[in-house]
């Protein structure tokens, strides 16, 4: 399964890089870990004219962590993710989802901004992203803009971004300590793309009751997304069995899961409730 | 394209297309055909190498993307006098059939144990799940990988 | 001291470990050239025509053949013939090396392209234009059976034969306990690490083609291609390396055995080829995938009067090399080691538009162990007997031995267990895995997960015949050459040979060089299938270590002045008489070699018992596997680290089978699973317990080594004893596992039935 032949260039700034894209004229692809993209190309599923390789471009590869929120570089690595102590504390749910990413060699190369450009379903960061209210800044020949996580997936393996653009960095807000979190997914083995994931959190108002509840899906769906059907039903309320249960249902009514070879839309459907279920118990604990 | 990089400590050039992956490029151009090639789309890690200390697919480097780094292989973990602690682990506990995996177990292990000599049988089945065995059924590498510590946390396993 | 029985470290290693060991891949030869296949991405269609010229026109092209250059006009394609239990049925459904009236299956080559560099070769592949007429498909047994699309027009059916394995009557038995039931295994197939690939080399001087990267069955695979490129076998030499990986799959005859030879020898270039491992996924023999519909007679007491039924496997597209052998030890094996009285099992091959099947550890074993355990822990649940006990009152007994097994018919095939004394194994397994303890844990719901244990023995049959042939060299610097015909698959072959052969020369292992598997190492050999080679070509070294003592006393007997037979033989294989000796380099100027055969018409019959424990989590069907014990009584050890080594990696290959491999297709005949990411194998993280114990209780009668082979019954009783834990673990919700693997969606898939049934 030898690669297609493309162009390649290796360059220095970021400027550059934008522009070798454009001039592709949709044909260039950005090359960051390449841990999603040169598995494709070997099946020549991808057949990109140029690889722009983003290697030389260090500003990519910074973590900013303040009382903001966590600002991660397209280029930081999973690796990176795990070696800084500062996430367990200020982004304890990206934390724990990039646990299941993948494996010891792929998390040495694999990247923040490929995860999000390449959008695999069952990908946890994309998730993360789209739980978190992320932002994601992008640059182009034209200039900067910001998407918003919610809005940049469009569907399996499908954004927003164009292709003369580049993710430049995403920013995660900023993460009061008494937070509620969850995070639950089921691969087929360790390392492997979530069946279905949850990823969850929810501050507790004057009352003791949730507010402002994020839950979001990935595995279970075209396109990771939060499933405001299944916040409702935590929003307001305390936090017990009855409701981590009606939160349960709900979701799973709300979901439009895929069916394939793995598993099917029923099972998927059934699973995220599941997981919905152990995410919110972890939480309130 | 021109590439010059440090190959098991040694200065090499190539000269090699971009769409040559790292894996070939060491068996094919530069001769070393140590590290293998069991899938060539990022699954199996039999062409696992260490870049730079860190342990990487091979097959999902392109050639030309390892200018200027270090690259170690299966060949610059070993010794022509004897086997090395890690190599000698391996060979007690009978943790290799057809070796076709192996020298990807063993960079992966020896990146790990560099930079984890207390890694527990835990951590060292976690990390080595990124590399496929289909004869050995890992038992025996694991625990080969264990007792492999104690070079490592000796400073002799380097 | 002796070598053989010690846990000796592997020489195979030193090399291996310091990524020194030789694959075909590795190799290179001047003026090499590269190949690639064009396959068929259509499961079924009539070949109109087939447009190769652009492809001819890309870099580095040199040729581009379709089954039109290699068969012109009215020419047959040469075909893969079958190689064991060849039958006159057989014979419509060969594979042709190249298609070329039809396609049978996603993956059947269609076309070879050689060019200077794989890449390129592959580009070109790109631009071939097949136009394909596409036909009906026959994506399933369901749809091969009604015979409403036929595959092979000249067979009318796709129904090739059926097997029927009987013994007593059993369309008549009758008993208070009759229980009926359908089961499925997966589609399987070996998955070695390293892809296959071959190195062939025609020198037109000497009208010489050398093949290098061979594996498993050298010589017969050199008759085929002898028979299909015209040339005489001894002008064809088969070299084998470093094998990374066999499980009865490589080396079978597939048809890239022909094809790059025949490239190499119209190049006049060496041609190269390695699959990649979409192509390994796709086109190497599949294996494995079995419906049943059985029925098991008992006596309320559970002893077993009767087991009955047919199954049907579905055997791919054509009748490969050795795929007779799947229905066939299906039908026959099911017995394993149970007294059974009366059996009748039909067997039915049926032909559909999927990968062609061959064998793969254990096969037909694998999945009749699985039907036969399922149904006795059904049967013992039933009748509220003792999973062990239904097991133990069941049992062959020692003093039954050599006990038959069900006769097969076309052709007819007689077997008998040579010995074995069951209950060693079953009651030291259960000792091991601590079956009383954990009995307590049966169908309880613990933090959320329901337990389930279960046990179940087994039996593996190795050792085939007819032959094996060792060939013994005294080198000039006093050391011993050994040439054995059996092969290696990385089942460390070379030690296991050197330290019989070093016990029966009585010299040091260092030195002994140890040849395998080429044709160039005996006048004939057979390879290794069925777990033969420490029997077969084992037993071929003792007797060339006799034939070469004999040859040293007469060579000594001529410089100290004696006749033969005063000559004594010493360590060192020093040779001496009254007081005076002579060294093996005092000899070896005259040249001694011999070669010597072993034959053998029984197999050996190595068994054991296996437990697992395992807890499920009803909500997603998640299953762990807690522990796992083999215990497997070998006749004799000759290595006791690589007999455990054996067992573990085959366990942990059935574990994928019962929970992760499954090789699909849609319901178009389209393949599904053509990268590891989706046909998934076990990793580190997955079966971190699992554990084996050899036994040498009952050492095999039929050679002279005492021992059995050893390969392959690891594998076979993992089916059964997950699917039967897994019952047991649900059997509180009466959910009841019927088809294998054992995904968590299919697990909860059985809960939800259950509960929609009760």
């Amino acid at each position: 399964m030898k690669f297609p032949a493309f162009e390649y260039a290796a360059p220095s700034t970021l400027a550059e890089a934008v522009s070798l894209l454009a001039a592709g004229r949709g044909t260039a692809k950005a090359l960051a870990g390449g841990q999603s993209l040169l598995p494709a190309m070997a099946f020549r599923l991808a057949m990109p004219s140029m690889l722009v390789d983003l290697r030389k471009l260090k500003e990519l590869q910074k973590i900013t962590v303040s009382e903001d929120g966590a600002r991660l570089g397209a280029g930081v690595r999973w690796r990176d993710i795990e070696d800084d102590a500062r996430l367990r504390t200020a982004q304890p749910l990206l934390a724990a989802a990039i646990e299941h990413v993948a494996h010891y060699q792929i998390r040495n190369r694999g990247t923040v901004g490929g995860s999000l450009a390449h959008a695999d379903p069952a990908a946890e960061m994309p998730g993360i992203a789209v739980t978190c209210d992320a932002e994601i800044r992008v640059l182009g020949p034209k200039g900067e803009r910001i998407i918003a996580a919610g809005h940049f997936f469009t569907g399996a393996l499908s954004t927003t971004l164009a292709d003369d653009e580049l993710i430049v960095e995403v920013s995660m807000p900023a993460w009061p300590a008494k937070r509620r979190w969850g995070f639950e997914e089921l691969a087929r083995r360790r390392g492997d793309f979530a069946l279905a994931g949850i990823a969850t959190f929810y501050d507790i108002d004057v009352g003791g009751c949730a507010t402002n509840t994020h839950i979001g899906v990935i595995g279970a769906c075209m396109c990771p997304h939060r499933v405001p059907q299944a916040e409702k039903a935590l929003n307001g309320r305390v936090v017990d069995e009855t409701t981590i249960q009606a939160a349960a249902r709900a979701l799973e009514e709300a979901l439009e899961p895929p069916s394939d070879l793995h598993a099917s839309a029923a099972y998927r459907r059934s699973l995220a409730g599941t997981l919905l279920e152990r995410a919110l118990q972890h939480a309130a604990k | 394209m021109r590439v010059q990089f440090e190959l098991n400590g040694k200065p090499v050039e190539v000269d090699a297309l971009p769409r040559t992956h790292l894996a070939d490029c060491i068996r094919h151009q530069l001769m070393q055909t140590g590290t293998h090639v069991g899938c060539e789309h990022g699954v199996c890690g039999a062409c696992t190498v260490i870049v730079d200390g860190a342990a990487v697919r091979s097959c999902l480097i392109l050639a030309v993307q390892v200018e200027g780094s270090k690259v170690t292989t299966v060949e610059g973990l070993s010794r022509d006098d004897d086997l090395t602690p890690l190599q000698k682990a391996f060979r007690k506990h009978h943790a290799l059939q057809c070796g076709f995996c192996t020298p990807g177990m063993i960079t992966t292990a020896h990146a790990l144990l560099t930079e984890e000599p207390d890694a527990d049988r835990d951590r060292i089945r976690e990390v080595l799940s990124g590399n496929i065995c289909r004869c050995t059924g890992y038992v025996n590498i694991i625990e080969a990988v264990y007792e492999a510590r104690e070079a490592y946390r000796s400073g002799v396993g380097k | 001291m002796s070598f053989v029985g010690q846990p000796i470290e592997r020489i195979e290693d030193l090399r291996m470990l310091r990524g020194r060991g030789k694959y075909v891949d590795d190799l290179h030869r001047d003026g090499m050239l590269h190949a690639a296949i064009l396959r068929s991405t259509i499961p079924h269609g009539r070949i109109r025509a087939i447009d190769t010229a652009a492809a001819r026109a890309m870099p580095g092209v040199r040729a581009v053949f379709t089954a039109e250059d290699i068969a012109p006009g009215a020419a047959k394609v040469p075909v893969i013939p079958v190689r064991l239990m060849p039958i006159e049925q057989l014979e419509p459904f060969v594979q042709p090396v190249m298609a070329k009236n039809k396609v049978r299956y996603v993956g059947e080559p269609i076309a070879i392209i050689v060019a200077d560099t794989l890449a390129q070769a592959e580009d070109a592949l790109d631009v071939i234009e097949p136009d394909i007429e596409p036909l009906p498909p026959v994506p399933d047994r369901e749809a091969a059976q009604t015979n409403r699309s036929i595959l092979i027009e000249e067979a009318g059916t796709n129904i090739p034969i059926s097997y029927v394995a009987t013994k007593g009557d059993a369309l008549a038995a009758t008993a208070p306990y009759v229980r009926r039931e359908r089961l499925s295994t997966g589609r399987h197939s070996a998955v070695c690490l390293e892809p296959r690939g071959l190195l062939a080399s025609w020198d037109g001087a000497k009208t010489k083609l050398t093949i290098e990267g061979v594996a498993k069955v050298p010589f017969q695979s050199r008759r085929t291609i002898a028979k299909n490129m015209d040339l005489p076998e001894d002008c064809i030499e088969m070299i084998e390396y470093d094998v990374g990986g066999g499980f009865g799959v490589r080396g079978e005859f597939h048809p890239e055995d022909f094809l790059i030879p025949f490239m190499a020898r119209k190049l006049g270039r060496p041609v190269k080829w390695v699959e990649d491992r979409r192509e390994n996924l796709l086109a190497a023999n599949h294996s494995r995938q079995i419906d049943a519909e059985l029925e098991i007679v008992c006596e309320k007491s559970g002893r077993i009067v009767a087991l009955r039924g047919k199954l049907w496997v579905d055997m791919g597209a054509y009748a490969r090399a050795n795929g007779t052998m799947v229905p066939r030890n299906a039908a026959q094996m099911m017995s394993g080691p149970y007294r059974i009285p009366n059996i009748h099992i039909q067997s039915t091959m049926l032909v559909t538009n999927k990968t062609p099947v061959g064998t793969y550890r254990g096969p037909g074993r694998f999945e009749a162990d699985f039907f036969r355990e399922r149904m006795f822990d059904i049967a013992a649940r039933d009748l509220g007997v003792d999973p062990v006990e239904f097991r133990r009152m069941n049992l062959a007994t020692k003093e039954e031995m050599p006990f038959p097994l069900a006769t097969l018919n076309l052709p007819e095939k007689k077997e008998e267990l040579d010995s074995g004394i069951y209950e060693i194994a079953l009651d030291r397994c259960l000792k091991e895995f601590g079956w009383s303890e954990k009995q307590k844990l049966q169908g309880k719901l613990i933090e959320g997960r329901y337990h389930g244990i279960a046990v179940g023995c087994f039996i593996e049959g190795g050792a085939a015949g007819p032959r094996e042939s060792a060939r013994m060299v005294l080198d000039p610097d006093g050391g011993v050459s050994v040439f054995v015909g059996g092969t290696s698959v990385g089942q460390g072959l070379e030690t296991v040979m050197v330290q019989i052969a070093a016990d029966a020369l009585g010299l040091p292992m260092e030195s002994i060089r140890i040849f395998h598997g080429s044709t160039t190492c005996v006048t004939e050999g057979f390879g290794s299938y069925h777990s033969r080679s420490t029997v077969m070509s084992g037993s071929a070294v003792l007797l060339a270590a006799e034939a070469l003592k004999e040859r040293l006393r007469e060579a000594a007997a001529k410089r100290l002045g004696c006749s033969a037979k005063d000559v004594v033989i010493g360590k060192g294989l020093a040779a001496s008489y009254g007081g005076k000796s002579v060294t093996l380099k005092d000899v070896a100027a005259d040249g001694i070699s011999v070669e010597s055969t072993f034959h053998n018409h029984r197999h050996t019959y190595a068994n054991g018992t296996s437990a697992a424990h395992v807890s499920v989590d009803p909500k997603t069907g998640h299953v762990r596997l807690i522990d796992y014990v083999t215990v497997e009584d070998i006749g004799h050890i000759v290595n006791p680290l690589l007999a455990t080594g054996q067992i573990v990696g085959a366990v942990v290959q059935g574990l994928g089978g019962a929970f992760l491999e499954h090789l699909q297709y849609d319901e178009n005949g389209q393949f599904l699973t053509a990268s590891l990411a989706d046909y998934l194998l076990p990793i580190s993280t997955d079966f971190p317990s699992v554990r084996a114990f050899v036994l040498e209780d009952a050492p095999s009668p039929i050679n002279p080594l005492g021992t059995k082979g050893a390969g392959e019954g690891g594998i076979v009783s993992v089916g059964g004893v997950i699917a039967n834990a897994v019952g047991a673990a649900l059997a509180p919700l009466g959910a009841i596992p019927r088809r294998l693997p054992l995904t968590p969606p299919s697990v909860w898939q059985i809960i939800q039935d259950a509960r929609k049934a009760g």
